[in-house]
């Protein structure tokens, strides 16, 4: 009991405006948590074949995400192939996990990473091994979210380990060339990006020669994220001591050995929690190219608002929207959390 | 420097193939029609169901360019276009049809190298209000109105000075208001929202006093979306036409055909009495225009390049224009209307198919 | 040596054959789609009205550059007020997460995380439904103070020269913030506070033990120790992340198409949209916004110059 005392003096009560913080947290916490609770549970539609339950009830239509779950999870995709965007989400999400053990960080990754896309290439796809052909236009929903970002960060990192060297070359033409590059990209917004790739370069392209919709998408993605990663890598380039340059060039090595064998494996080390924050702002930078017209998730649940039927229930399909869009963010973010407490990234810094 | 001309001499021969090619030689080579329908999805017209399968009046007009083509009214790819998106995408090759609710003007007709086949849907640009609108008079009131003791309703769009207003922008409906308030010498706010549903809940949530769109819009939101149906009214004003219609590129008449003659296809057989339902049957039917119709006789599928059965394809897999519009557009509250046959007092009026 | 020119000149000739190949495409397909490049349109009529004009007159027959500046201008209100706001109620969350007060620091931890790990897109359109669904029609709007009326139509509020009286449908009179400006102001502060937020723990978190231990020691009081060696320690670490965020908040501004607030992207797309003059008004938005990235950068370089340590670098 004196227990439980102590901590509350010590934590809620120590002084003056600590208790009062305290109590407005707690008056505030009794008047909005009661009444979301009996909106989002008590009062909540789980079950209405039609909206007509829900149009009735004073709480929560949850009925609607189960109606619609299957198009916002994978838009206009073949409805008896579900099960191929679902694997293929799975592969990806495996991917992930995979890649953030440390045991994996090696030359290999990269093939596996290049076996992993083309194996979810396939399976999207189809065409081969009697899976029927889906043309991406139909692709959809999560699945759309998670391979724009992960071929985006894919095709990026490699352009970006190009444009941080460059921007470090000794070199004047290229050296101007990515600084303008990386600068441009970084003073502008993605919707201006997007815009560029949906309506000028079809301008571009001599006419007859068309780029799907989702390429392009994906084409700006990339652009946009390769200027954001070099700056990250260019920071962990940066923390690499002089003398390790010096020691490499003293050996003897060429430009390209010193680079693969000494400097960029030090440097991508210690940029892995950079580059994770980097990722989950990509991850969400993907719900733009809901402007431009893309099937993403976010665009799929407001899709399924447009549904006569169910049209009223906005709150609902942007609470499930943050929902699944926090829990891979906040998966993503504690894992970059924890490399920089304590993470391999730390131990390559006293080494 | 060498990889580099080599890519580009390859580009250029992908361009020269693209050319050469009519839009039928294209659409068959490949095995499919790609249409581009309303990304935004529109309920009614183009929008995906639950299981992910385009659905509306638009999407219907594909498939039935696909029945007529490839006997399949299901090869058909979509692909969804914002407003902005549309006229580029037709324009460069992406699609093969444009069916995405767009007014035929003569400004798209000619300088934007677009032809438009026909008209699938007849609307034009309304007002809706609350029905029991708190009007306090379009003078500058005293303060006791404030206080909300004189509402009276609206019943014109004479009466809208003032008033705020919701829309969708880049489009000819945000235009048209304009014009509409500047030649009758009122003053109005507008609120422009991308999206259709953000544009409803601002409307509904009283954000804006009006909220104007294409009448057949306005009775479809009106009927899904107010809480109470019959507390909203549409003004009698309809200050546009908008002839809603499918359109295709610009130069290649025998593709401008096809499309064309497969929606007239659709109203014929609505107009002659043929549907999905008993067109088996009304293929023995001795009456010569059914004949020519079904493609027992003459070889009106050959003048268009296509099987003689193309329009009984049409008619068996994706129906005639009613029953389209009644799948479609009835259980949202639409009414015929102008869109009715020129038999019945509506506007939709096929050629002789002969 | 001689070799690095070769391979500079043959990268500046395959960038010049590519710029040369998109040109001539462009121009082929600008001919044959009957559109004029240039910029001459700016000067034609807009056609269409602007909901919010921040004080500047604008009707439909004004020209399309008129509406541009519009947009611009309410890009620049949104973005230097979010500033404003979003350094505040950054600190505020930043030295919250320090609070001695478990209640408070776990609140804070929270709100942080819950920001972050959602894009922006959903958190604007969720805050544009909460402000224009919960705030009453203009015949019922509440009054917080006197001549200051709360209403689905926004906030209108007095200024010296008028006050804000219902007439016919709305408020004239007074000044008046929409509420998509307000859902846009609040998504922007609250995103973009979440991350300051974290710079300013991570800046305060810096200052060592033993230097504030020594500022006790020489007799400073708590107050001055954090005036005096604490805020200037951590402002030196604060500062050039802060400045990055800044940057987000004007570009995230951007966002606003997706809610209607009028700004400069969003007027620059329904250009687009009726002229056809995709080039130009991409152009445009990406000319505005490096000019509003580089004058931020320079400004808080040189902030940044004012705070460094003073005595320690010579």
């Amino acid at each position: 009991m004196n227990a439980i005392a102590g901590w509350l003096r010590a934590n809620l009560f120590s002084s003056w405006p600590s208790a009062l913080a305290t109590l407005v947290i707690a008056w505030l916490a009794w008047r909005l948590v009661p009444p979301f609770v009996d909106w989002a549970f008590v009062e909540a539609v789980w079950r209405s074949p039609n909206s007509d339950a829900c149009r009735e009830a004073q709480g929560a239509c949850w009925a609607f995400i189960g109606e619609k779950h299957r198009f916002m999870l994978f838009g206009t995709y073949p409805f008896e192939q579900h099960w191929r965007p679902a694997l293929a989400t799975l592969i990806l999400v495996g991917l992930w996990g995979f890649s953030a053990l440390r045991r994996s960080w090696h030359w290999w990754l990269g093939l596996v990473w290049t076996v992993g896309l083309a194996l979810i290439a396939m399976l999207m796809w189809g065409g081969v091994f009697g899976l029927r052909y889906v043309e991406n236009e139909r692709w959809g929903g999560l699945i759309l979210t998670l391979i724009l970002a992960s071929f985006g960060m894919a095709f990026a990192f490699p352009l970006s380990i190009l444009l941080a060297l460059g921007r470090r070359s000794r070199l004047p033409v290229l050296r101007a060339a990515c600084v303008a590059y990386i600068e441009l990209i970084r003073g502008v917004p993605l919707i201006s990006v997007l815009f560029m790739a949906s309506v000028m370069l079809p301008l571009f392209l001599p006419s007859g020669l068309t780029i799907d919709k989702l390429l392009r998408a994906q084409l700006a993605l990339v652009l946009f994220a390769a200027a954001y990663l070099a700056e990250v890598v260019r920071g962990g380039l940066q923390a690499i001591p002089h003398h390790q340059y010096e020691a490499a060039e003293a050996l003897g090595l060429s430009f390209a050995q010193r680079t693969l064998h000494v400097i960029l494996p030090q440097a991508l080390r210690l940029s892995i929690a950079p580059l994770v924050n980097t990722f989950i702002g990509l991850f969400k930078d993907t719900s733009l190219v809901l402007i431009i017209g893309l099937f993403d998730l976010l665009s799929t649940i407001k899709v399924s608002l447009q549904d006569p039927a169910w049209s009223r229930f906005g709150i609902e399909a942007y609470l499930f929207a943050c929902l699944v869009y926090f829990a891979f963010c906040y998966a993503m973010s504690a894992y970059s959390r924890h490399l920089e407490h304590g993470g391999p990234g730390r131990r390559m810094r006293q080494s | 420097m060498k990889t580099l001309f080599a890519v580009a001499a390859a580009l250029t021969v992908v361009v020269g193939n693209a050319h050469a090619q009519s839009t039928l030689d294209a659409v068959v080579k490949k095995g499919y029609v790609q249409c581009g329908v309303n990304g935004g999805a529109v309920a009614g017209f183009s929008a995906p169901d639950s299981q992910g399968v385009w659905k509306g009046l638009d999407v219907d007009l594909c498939r039935a360019v696909a029945a007529a083509v490839f006997g399949d009214a299901n090869k058909v790819r979509y692909t969804g276009l914002t407003a902005q998106q549309r006229f580029t995408a037709l324009q460069s090759g992406e699609v093969d049809i444009l069916s995405r609710n767009t007014t035929w003007t003569i400004t798209r007709d000619t300088s934007l190298g677009l032809n438009f086949v026909g008209v699938n849907f007849y609307d034009g640009q309304g007002f809706m209000v609350p029905a029991n609108f708190r009007a306090k008079g379009a003078k500058p009131a005293a303060k006791a109105d404030a206080k909300g003791a004189a509402r009276t309703g609206i019943t014109s769009a004479k009466q809208l000075n003032g008033a705020t207003v919701c829309v969708q922008p880049g489009t000819t409906t945000e235009l048209n208001l304009s014009d509409y308030f500047r030649a009758n010498g009122m003053t109005f706010k507008p609120v422009v929202i991308e999206t259709l549903p953000e544009v409803l809940n601002a409307y509904f949530s009283g954000r804006c006093d009006v909220f104007t769109t294409d009448v057949s819009g306005l009775v479809s939101s009106r009927a899904s979306r107010a809480p109470k149906p019959e507390e909203h009214i549409i003004l009698p004003e309809v200050i546009s036409k908008e002839p809603l219609g499918p359109a295709v590129r610009h130069g290649d008449d025998r593709w401008f055909d096809i499309v064309k003659w497969s929606l007239f296809a659709t109203i014929e057989a609505e107009e002659m009495g043929l549907s999905s339902k008993n067109i088996d049957q009304q293929a023995g039917s001795k009456d010569p225009a059914v004949q020519r119709f079904v493609g027992a006789t003459g070889d009106i599928g050959k003048m268009l390049g296509l099987d003689n059965k193309w329009a009984f394809n049409i008619i068996k897999q994706v129906g005639n224009y009613g029953e389209s519009y009644d799948t479609h557009l009835k259980p949202l509250g639409f009414t015929r209307g102008l869109n009715n046959l020129w038999t019945k007092g509506g506007l939709m009026y096929a050629p002789p198919i002969r | 040596m001689k070799r690095d020119w070769i391979y500079q000149a043959a990268l500046l000739a395959a960038a010049g054959l590519v710029f040369w190949f998109f040109v001539s495409n462009t121009a082929q397909n600008l001919e044959t789609r009957k559109i004029a490049s240039g910029f001459g349109f700016l000067w034609r009529e807009a056609g269409f009205e602007i909901g919010e004009t921040g004080a500047i007159a604008f009707s439909a027959a004004d020209s399309y550059l008129r509406a541009l500046g519009i947009g611009l201008w309410n890009t620049f209100r949104v973005a230097a007020i979010g500033v404003v706001f979003a350094t505040l109620l950054g600190a505020l969350v930043g030295l919250s997460r320090l609070s001695p007060n478990w209640l408070l620091a776990k609140l804070a931890a929270a709100y942080v995380e819950v920001i972050r790990n959602v894009p922006l897109l959903v958190q604007l359109f969720f805050w544009y439904a909460v402000i224009a669904e919960n705030l009453p029609d203009p015949g019922e709007a509440l009054q917080p103070l006197a001549g200051v009326f709360l209403s689905n139509r926004g906030i209108a509020f007095p200024t010296p020269w008028s006050t804000p009286v219902l007439s016919g449908f709305n408020f004239t009179g007074g000044a008046v913030l929409s509420p998509e400006f307000a859902a846009l102001l609040v998504g922007l502060v609250t995103y973009t506070a979440a991350f300051i937020g974290e710079i300013v723990r991570a800046g305060v978190l810096s200052v060592g033990r033993g230097q504030v231990d020594a500022a006790y020691s020489i007799g400073l009081t708590r107050r001055s120790a954090l005036r005096f060696v604490v805020l200037p320690l951590a402002l030196r670490l604060i500062v050039p992340p802060l400045t990055s965020q800044y940057l987000n908040l004007a570009k995230n501004s951007s966002l606003a198409v997706a809610i209607g607030y009028p700004d400069l992207v969003s007027i620059a797309n329904t250009t687009m949209n009726q002229t056809g003059q995709a080039i130009e008004g991409v152009a445009i938005i990406m000319a505005v916004f490096l000019t509003i990235s580089l004058s931020i950068s320079a400004f808080m370089n040189w902030y940044n110059q004012r705070v460094a340590l003073k005595g320690v670098r010579q």
